[in-house]
């Protein structure tokens, strides 16, 4: 790939911004969009910069056109994202459903803002996290990442393209109003410098037999991938199908299909699984936070701790698939978790289901609409530690 | 009849290469028109001489949905009401493709109409296909958007007063370059019209007016697939270049066919990499595939972006 019009180095921007970059950065070069705030400056910055580095963007009618032709251009051999905010993502789930069940990687970006509906438009919230994760019918897995900063906004978008790439996954950047909006130094690493996954690529020759679905073996439960135009004539369906990619209408192809879409993925959670850690060995009480409330919880932390209490801060950059393994482990070591999260009790409630009773687990809601004040998430802090 | 005669090899059917053999036999009901649009459209592609590698098919969800899964192409059958946005992300990604849509009308017209109208405006080059059969035939006879006015169908029981949607006239106004309806008994007709519209730049449209004799046909007590062929015979007026306003088809009366637009307007992409080539000069970057579509001379450029307007009649 060409490296004209690529930027790099230091850098002064939101997050939103730095979103689009690090889309520039992964590889990327095709977007589909709908305006919609918080979102929107990440797709006026891929309008701006797609056609300096050899990249097609679209507004489409609507979220839904959006989210499904990015998955055209990704058959067609590109790398795309698709970005919005709470109702666009709503209008999105039929299609995230759809690059699930196709094995269609993708990026899927929601910056996140009050809903339900279309709520406070301009202000943030955490309130998808569990449509990410289940807003589409039937069973089904997808990765969901949560950037802190504007350079973690960069840095998770390089990731989400190669998890997607990894897995063949939708992967999901759950950010929120605060990360995309908040203007920080940035640094674009240089070409070659940062890791790019590429895609899986099948190496049959042109007009080779091609099996769409087949895996190689039962450790490595991803199939390879092919493009339009090469001979190998996929047949890809959202219908449950074969290794043929052909429908297969029958609960033997519906049970294999799902384990493996399912296996895939939670097999794989500790090579997913990207949780920051302070402190939280010899820790009584640990905060659990996501997003920009990772931020905010420090100072409270950092007060508490002043104060003689053992705090740790537990940070999911992965939400989705769930660190299970960590809470489960450090619920038999801490008095209690501490969940501050900008919704009415969602990422809680994995905590507590990991903890099952072994530690108690306090969660911290906030309706939406500002990031938490310091001292509710210190108060439960002191709360657990008692 | 002596012994060494030998038996003259049996007839090929010239659509069987490009068909899924094995996914046969298909879905389709006996006297249903969709697989007759189907030999027509593999004819055409067979007459195209296309590099066939480069051929897409995309399809949404009902009876015409399945068209894609049997189509020995890369095909892609999606969601309902969604192909033609999909087939909008393949063809900007790779112009290379000859990206065709086919899909029935209620897929194509009520839950994606917005997408029809959208790439129509655009210009997107591709071909969309529509089997009007004036129902939802995979989920058993609702009433559609072109459901003619007093038509009964399972969720207009005593009859359907909505005006239906005119689709060569939406084609037409919201900037198809090529709009045609046959009906499935017009099988040279339609061959033509589906090898012609492939053959344009462009978005260009074929409508195939065709039975569902098991669900729309039954219910109104219209006979069975050779009745409607009879009706079809009887009742097809053709006149190429007509007026799209004036081809709405109402319940079991004529039905007008024929070629109705054939005109230029720049494509999305020509007009894209014009545009950004002008304006941009050497920092515009052309993507993957798009080598072909920069002119050396801006001018040229600035010539081709200003040709959007309509040349041509309606003929
Ligand atoms: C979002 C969504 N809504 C509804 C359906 C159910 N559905 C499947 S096919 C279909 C109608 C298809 O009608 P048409 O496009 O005219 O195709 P035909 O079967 O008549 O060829 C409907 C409503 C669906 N699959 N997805
Ligand atoms: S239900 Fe109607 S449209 Fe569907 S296959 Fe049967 S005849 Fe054709
Ligand atoms: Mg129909």
């Amino acid at each position: 790939m060409s490296t004209a019009g690529l930027l790099t180095g230091p850098q002064f921007m939101d997050g939103d911004h730095a979103c689009a970059e690090g889309a520039i950065a992964a590889g990327c070069r095709f977007s589909a969009g709908y305006p919609i705030t918080p979102s929107t400056e990440v797709v006026e910055r891929l309008a701006a910069r797609f056609p300096e580095v050899g990249g097609v963007f679209i507004q489409m009618e609507d979220e839904l056109a959006a989210s499904i032709t990015i998955q055209g251009a990704v058959w067609a051999g590109a790398k795309a994202i698709t970005v919005t905010s709470g109702p666009g993502f709503s209008l999105m789930m039929e299609h995230l459903g759809l690059a699930a069940m196709t094995e269609t990687p993708c990026v899927f970006v929601d910056v996140q803002r009050a809903g339900p509906s279309t709520g406070l438009p301009t202000l943030p919230a955490q309130g998808d996290m569990m449509q990410a994760r289940f807003g589409s019918h039937g069973d089904y897995q997808i990765i969901a990442l949560c950037p802190d900063s504007p350079q973690d906004c960069l840095d998770q978008t390089i990731r989400a393209f190669n998890l997607s790439e990894r897995f063949r996954v939708p992967v999901l950047l759950m950010m929120d109003e605060c990360v995309g909006h908040m203007i920080e130094r940035v640094v674009i690493p240089e070409p070659g410098t940062c890791e790019i996954t590429p895609r899986r690529m099948t190496a049959l020759p042109q007009g080779a037999e091609y099996l769409p679905y087949a895996t190689k073996d039962c450790c490595d439960m991803v199939p390879d991938m092919t493009e339009a135009g090469r001979g190998h004539t996929p047949h890809i369906t959202g219908l449950t199908h074969d290794e043929r990619g052909y429908p297969a209408m029958n609960t033997d192809a519906q049970r294999d299909l799902m384990l493996r879409l399912r296996d895939k993925i939670l097999k794989f959670e500790p090579e997913i699984r990207d949780v920051r850690l302070d402190q939280v060995d010899g820790a009584d009480v640990v905060v659990v936070c996501y997003g920009i409330t990772s931020r905010v919880a420090i100072p409270a932390i950092e007060t508490a701790r002043a104060k003689g209490l053992k705090v740790g801060w537990l940070r999911l950059v992965t939400a989705w698939p769930f660190p299970e393994p960590v809470i489960r482990d450090l619920a038999a070591r801490v008095k209690a978790f501490v969940v501050p999260e900008i919704n009415l009790g969602q990422m809680v409630l994995e905590v507590e289901r990991c903890a099952a009773g072994r530690a108690r687990t306090i969660h911290v809601p906030h309706a939406g609409g500002a990031v938490h004040d310091p001292n509710d998430i210190l108060r439960a802090i002191e709360e657990a530690a008692r | 009849m002596s012994a060494d005669v030998i038996a003259p090899p049996p007839p090929e059917n010239p659509t069987e290469d490009w068909l899924r053999e094995e996914r046969i036999p298909h879905i389709w009901c006996p006297g249903c028109g969709i697989g007759t649009s189907v030999n027509c459209f593999t004819q055409a592609l067979e007459e195209s001489k296309l590099d066939r590698d480069n051929v897409v098919i995309v399809s949404g969800i009902g009876c015409t949905g399945r068209v894609a899964g049997y189509l020995k192409l890369d095909s892609f059958h999606t969601t309902h009401g969604r192909p033609i946005p999909f087939a909008t992300g393949l063809k900007l990604a790779n112009p290379k493709l000859k990206v065709i849509v086919y899909s029935g009308d209620g897929d194509l017209f009520a839950i994606g109409g917005n997408h029809f109208f959208h790439a129509a405006r655009r210009n997107v080059d591709m071909t969309v296909i529509c089997v009007n059969n004036m129902t939802y035939g995979m989920t058993g006879g609702q009433v559609t958007p072109t459901t003619p006015i007093g038509a009964k169908a399972t969720t207009s029981p005593f009859g359907n007063i909505e005006e239906p949607f005119n689709l060569p006239f939406i084609a037409h106004s919201c900037g198809a370059v090529y709009v045609a309806r046959w009906t499935s008994f017009h099988v040279r007709q339609l061959t033509k019209a589906i090898r012609d519209a492939i053959a344009k730049p462009g978005f260009t449209f074929v409508e195939v007016i065709s039975p569902c004799p098991t669900l729309f046909s039954r219910r109104n007590r219209l006979g069975d697939g050779l009745d409607a062929m009879k009706f079809y015979k009887a009742h097809s007026e053709i006149r190429n270049g007509a007026d799209t306003r004036e081809v709405a088809i109402s319940h079991q009366s004529k039905i007008i066919c024929g070629k109705f637009v054939d005109i230029t307007r720049t494509t999305w992409h020509d007009a894209q990499a014009a545009h950004l080539h002008r304006v941009m000069g050497n920092r515009f970057v052309p993507p993957r595939n798009w080598e072909h579509l920069i002119k050396s001379d801006p001018m040229e450029d600035l010539v081709a972006e200003t040709i959007r307007d309509s040349s041509g009649d309606g003929s």
